[in-house]
């Protein structure tokens, strides 16, 4: 029997029209970003996930905590939207971390590792998929904001400025709950993810109260987190109150520089971590 | 000779303490339809998991179209397409989606993809079903579907994992129906199926395995001759306590007696004349005959004399033969 060691030329496959490597790329990326984005009108819950919940969330807020709840220099609701914008996003995740992980307990994914396809478009696509209903998500809070009185007092590039470096974080969140979906055993289990992680990530921070009044070592904890860094660069970036300016932490006094460092901090470990799971998950 | 489509060297496989393929060996050329034949946990899955680059050997070599599916898998997955048991198919989407994105994931452009994908819906007799979600699909529609979406490509080789198992009988001939008119394009396929009946319509080889190893290869026919010789059935009128002993002389080996003692079966060489002469020495005994049968094996007695089991449900599916288990079995050994 012989020993082949180079792949002979195709001959019976009708030749994918000539394509560099990276358009290819691109063209499985599209297709699967579109695959899941049919999932998610596919699921009317998930998407509520991005839909209702902002506008209930922003109400709730609005109304209930913000006449007991005294922002220096201005409102809670002017104080409070970016705040809510961070929320929302970040607890949106879990439905990625759900999504992959019902994809990996379901037959198709095997259909996918037998197609000449690029298989990190597995991945890519989803975040794609999921970025847009972020950026759905992110309409729903600024425009329910604007009719409950929310009000950027800064040039509209600015005001754009803020949603975007809320948008790339909650980006690069995604891929973190990527490589929670694809590390757990069950669709189930993906989902206490957003118990354990994403409450606590969202919570324990200035997003919807400032940090001036937490315990000290809690103080600490939410002034150095992630998701007040990105709370503190919209606010400041929209000209909205953000209390958190008077505090003497490094990511509080840069918080722009702050936000965008850790967001690609966490995309810069997690989607590598999250291509090499995929990787191992799919190997027997 | 022509270079064999799908070619398999001692391949061994190993899932946890199962040893899935413990050294299997076939091939098949250009063309032809190769049948592989076993019971549930036989290994039929994670031979055609290797083949189609989902699993990796722990040894052995496997190659499709000439190329080693672990040094060149992207190559191999150009040239092949499947249709795996638990059917692959994204539940959420349509029928028509689901052809349309292995289209475009198998290179097409969007506008190829379609043409592609309504030419399937039609073929198999999904068009009018094409725009609702599979989910709803039944069983029959889900697997031609599978089976559609396993040709989008138009792969020179092809594995089709228990197409038909579950489906009524219209269905499973429409699936027969559609490989035999892929034969005819000159596609190579391997088919794994637990019906015997299937793999005797359909195949040009047939590999039997049992417990990760080859117990038989040969053409349908060649194994139903291998297969210790026909069969003598004879039924009495009465029970006869004399009945054995007429025909002990004819037969070889012993004679099963039925319950109520009226059925005699045993193993014959199937010489010209043999029911007349058991029913001459039943006669000569004084024993009325109401019925004899002399047939020739079928591929069940193959199986049964190769296997020592049945086919079907006669035993319990072990390891991790089902694609579903071995997906089990490989979480259960990481966690």
């Amino acid at each position: 029997m012989t020993v082949i060691t180079e792949a002979p030329p195709l001959v019976t496959m009708p030749s994918p029209e000539a394509r560099s490597a990276t358009s290819r790329r691109i063209h499985d990326v599209w297709a699967m970003t579109r695959r899941n984005l049919v999932h998610i009108s596919r699921e009317p819950m998930q998407l509520s996930d991005v839909t209702l919940q902002p506008v209930l969330f922003t109400v709730l807020f609005v109304y209930i905590f913000g006449g007991g709840i005294p922002i220096p220099h201005g409102s809670y609701k002017d104080f409070v939207l970016a705040g809510l914008l961070a929320l929302n996003l970040v607890t949106s995740t879990m439905g990625t971390a759900v999504g992959l992980g019902t994809d990996m307990h379901e037959g198709m994914i095997d259909r996918f590792r037998a197609l000449p396809m690029w298989r990190a478009s597995v991945l890519v696509g989803r975040s794609l998929a999921d970025l847009t209903t972020s950026c759905l998500c992110a309409l729903i809070v600024g425009v329910t904001g604007l009719v409950v009185g929310w009000r950027p007092d800064a040039g509209v590039a600015s005001v754009a400025a803020g949603f975007l470096l809320v948008l790339f974080f909650a980006y690069s969140l995604t891929w973190v709950a990527m490589c929670v979906g694809l590390n757990s055993k069950s669709p189930e289990s993906a989902a206490s993810f957003g118990f354990i992680v994403l409450f606590p990530l969202a919570f324990i921070s200035n997003a919807m109260i400032p940090t001036q009044h937490m315990p000290g070592w809690l103080k600490d904890v939410a002034d150095w987190n992630p998701v007040s860094a990105v709370t503190a660069a919209a606010r400041h970036l929209w000209g909205n109150p953000n209390p958190s300016a008077a505090i003497n932490a490094w990511p509080m006094q840069h918080p722009v520089v702050a936000a965008v460092a850790w967001s690609v901090l966490v995309l810069a470990v997690a989607a590598p971590f999250a291509a090499w799971t995929f990787r191992r998950r799919t190997t027997e | 000779m022509t270079q064999a489509m799908i070619e398999v060297d001692a391949l061994t496989k190993r899932y946890g303490e199962t040893q899935a393929l413990a050294g299997v060996d076939f091939s098949a050329a250009p063309g032809t339809v190769l049948g592989l034949l076993g019971p549930n946990g036989a290994g039929k899955t994670t031979a055609v998991r290797v083949l189609t680059t989902l699993a990796l050997p722990d040894s052995g070599r496997a190659a499709v179209a000439g190329i080693d599916v672990v040094r060149h898998p992207a190559e191999v997955r150009r040239r092949i397409g499947v249709a795996a048991q638990d059917a692959t198919l994204d539940r959420l989407l349509t029928g028509r989606q689901n052809l349309v994105l292995v289209a475009e994931l198998s290179g097409m452009s969007r506008r190829l993809a379609r043409a592609r994908a309504a030419e399937l819906l039609e073929e198999f007799e999904l068009a009018d079903a094409a725009d609702r979600v599979v989910k709803g699909y039944s069983g029959g529609m889900r697997r031609r579907l599978d089976v559609a979406a396993s040709l989008v490509a138009r792969p020179p080789v092809l594995f089709l994992d228990e197409p038909t198992t579950g489906l009524d009988p219209s269905s499973r001939q429409r699936v027969w129906e559609a490989v035999r008119q892929l034969l005819a394009g000159g596609v190579t396929v391997l088919l794994t199926t637990q019906y015997l009946e299937e793999a005797d319509a359909l195949a040009d080889r047939i590999v039997v395995i049992d417990h990760g190893r080859v117990v038989a290869n040969g053409t349908p026919l060649e194994l139903k001759q291998a297969s210790r010789g026909a069969r003598v059935e004879v039924t009495l009128a009465s029970p006869h306590p004399e009945a054995v002993a007429a025909v002990a002389s004819l037969v070889n080996g012993p004679v099963r007696v039925s319950d109520d003692g009226r059925h005699l079966g045993a193993g014959v060489d199937p010489v010209p004349g043999l029911a007349t002469s058991i029913v001459r020495a039943l006669d000569l005994a004084g024993i009325l005959v109401d019925n004899v049968e002399v047939r020739q094996p079928s591929l069940d007695d193959v199986f049964f004399s190769l296997t020592g089991g049945e086919l079907n449900g006669g035993r319990p599916p072990e390891g991790p033969e089902q694609a579903d288990d071995g997906h089990k079995m490989l979480e259960g050994a990481r966690s």
